[in-house]
């Protein structure tokens, strides 16, 4: 695949938070919730590289875990929800109708509803738990998958060479990954780079109304709240958490490429 | 047209379904004693005792069994029955109906400010070309990665605590309005104004709309008379589409300037626990987002009579 040079800074964009979340998580000394209450709100310095926090802990390590943690939350959201939906989406067509139809009603049920008020039902079921944002957001973000692949697999199911491949006794795997995967894998990768920058900004959304991950762990979004209150006094903290969403959903769209 | 109102149907029926269901889940699944639970937001942490727990307990019919319960739960809800708030012991649908005019008053402002200045510049950046066209889409590039509650943040940073125009949050008078409605529709339109430009791009640029140009219509009249409802097909479609991210867009607002809505009061619900206020404000959304789409597809579908294809 070639990436045009938008897409190549993006990606540059994402490794290089990413390294920064890795070396801080690795080397810094001090651990998320390390205080030294007689360094409380100190700007950047040799000793702490982003400065501390209100309770005197170490910013560079909390950014660097909130960052890996965004990181996890939407590499693992990515993958379960392309894999869910492009495999349930080719079925739907391949699978005959009866498949189809169950499928549709399904994606009808989820499609109801707002994709953040079910995401803020399940963190009712389980505040701050990290995996069940994890299957929340997934379950969400694979109906999309599912109708994109769905509708492009619709042409290619018909066109001659599959149908060829099919009787010249190909088996499925072959069929899918000669035929298929190439119609489908353009459309796929940029709904990955998209929901990637959507399930961090939805654990960012519930960090920030305080039901997503729960202190004292390192959220980007909750970090934002935690820190509003000392603006005044320590902008540059409120600044880091802000900054670094909107790097990180910025990344996103540019290795997107297209636009949603 | 019937069978888009039967699908609409059929969703609106799956919202009600599950959403009773997850917060039935949600109301098995609380640890610990529930009664005792509801007795405590109650009477006080302190007034606790197994008599307390007791009376809530056969009020409330907790001693039933599971199927049972949902099933009575399920009946509950299709009579709009949707009991009282285990925190202030007032009626779900009354405060619910409080909350979703107070999100609609938000909702529609800040749809009027973005059509406002989606249409308007989306038009411009058609119509002038570079470099307008490439400023403009930078500009909402950029507002788009910032999430939401990123915007709303910067504009209380900026307007209510540095410049002192606009309370910080709140509600009551116009200028509490302003601050949401505002960070409301700047979102909206970082979006739909790419797809203002893209419709009259393509529309100024079809064959029809040169012969009118030919024939020699004014500017005006051939963009009133054949540009007009042609580019307006894919923008309606498009809100469509971006009820999703208002009603999203709305939830972190409302949390963000105190705005006494249904979004604010889902997550102050969520953080209490008080299930049935959950369920009244996510069946309200659940509800509300269905009803807008069935009035969208209608809209589109009234537009352009050659029929929406699916």
């Amino acid at each position: 695949m070639i990436l045009r040079t938008s897409q190549w800074l993006g990606l540059s964009l994402l490794l290089g938070l990413l390294l920064f979340s890795l070396l801080g998580i690795t080397l810094s000394p001090y651990s998320i919730s390390q205080q030294d209450l007689n360094a409380i709100l100190v700007p950047p310095n040799a000793e702490h590289w982003l400065g501390t926090d209100h309770f005197g802990r170490s910013m560079l390590s909390r950014m660097a875990h909130a960052i890996g943690l965004s990181f996890a939350l939407g590499i693992l959201c990515v993958v379960t929800s392309a894999f869910l939906g492009t495999t349930l989406g080719v079925m739907a067509v391949w699978a005959g109708k009866r498949v189809d139809q169950a499928l549709a009603v399904v994606v009808n049920i989820l499609l109801a509803l707002p994709g953040l008020v079910i995401v803020l039902l399940f963190a009712a079921i389980a505040p701050g738990s990290f995996w069940v944002l994890y299957i929340a957001i997934s379950l969400v973000q694979w109906v999309e998958y599912f109708r994109v692949t769905r509708a492009i697999t619709q042409g290619v199911i018909q066109s001659p060479a599959r149908q060829s491949s099919n009787m010249m006794g190909f088996g499925t795997w072959y069929q899918f990954k000669r035929h298929i995967w190439p119609a489908i894998a353009p459309s796929v990768f940029t709904l990955a780079a998209f929901g990637g920058a959507n399930a961090i900004l939805t654990m960012a959304s519930l960090g920030f109304v305080y039901v997503g991950i729960q202190p004292p762990l390192a959220e980007l979004g909750l970090m934002t709240v935690e820190l509003f209150p000392f603006y005044s006094e320590a902008p540059w903290l409120l600044a880091q958490p802000l900054v670094v969403i909107a790097l990180m959903v910025f990344g996103f769209h540019l290795l997107a490429g297209k636009r949603a | 047209m019937k069978a888009l109102l039967l699908k609409r149907l059929l969703q609106l029926i799956t919202v009600v379904w599950g959403v009773g269901t997850l917060t039935f889940v949600l109301m098995r699944s609380l640890p610990g004693d529930m009664a005792y639970r509801i007795a405590a937001s109650r009477y006080g942490q302190d007034n606790v005792n197994s008599d307390a727990a007791a009376l809530v307990r056969e009020e409330l019919g907790l001693n039933q069994h599971p199927l049972e319960a949902y099933w009575h739960w399920l009946t509950d809800l299709l009579q709009f029955n949707l009991g009282n708030s285990m925190v202030s012991g007032l009626p779900v649908i009354e405060s619910v109906q409080h909350m979703l005019g107070h999100s609609m008053l938000l909702a529609f402002a800040g749809l009027m400010v973005s059509i406002l200045i989606a249409i308007p510049l989306g038009l411009l950046s058609a119509w002038r070309g570079n470099p307008l066209d490439s400023v403009l889409m930078g500009l909402s590039s950029a507002i788009r990665a910032m999430p939401v509650f990123v915007v709303g943040v910067l504009f209380v940073l900026l307007f209510a605590l540095h410049l002192g125009w606009f309370p910080v949050a709140g509600y009551g008078t116009f200028a509490h309005l302003v601050l949401p409605a505002v960070t409301l529709a700047l979102s909206l339109a970082a979006v739909s104004n790419r797809v203002v430009r893209d419709s009259a791009k393509q529309t100024f640029r079809a064959a029809f709309y040169q012969f009118s140009k030919v024939k020699g219509l004014t500017a005006w009249q051939t963009f009133h008379r054949h540009g007009v409802r042609n580019i307006a097909v894919p923008v309606v479609a498009f809100f469509g589409i971006q009820l999703v991210s208002m009603i999203e867009g709305i939830v972190m607002i409302e949390s963000l300037f105190s705005w006494p809505g249904i979004g604010h009061g889902l997550a102050h619900a969520i953080f209490a626990r008080d299930i049935p206020v959950i369920q009244g404000a996510a069946l309200a959304m659940g509800v509300v987002f269905v009803l807008l789409n069935t009035l969208v597809d209608l809209l589109c579908l009234w537009i352009d009579p050659r029929g929406v294809e699916q």
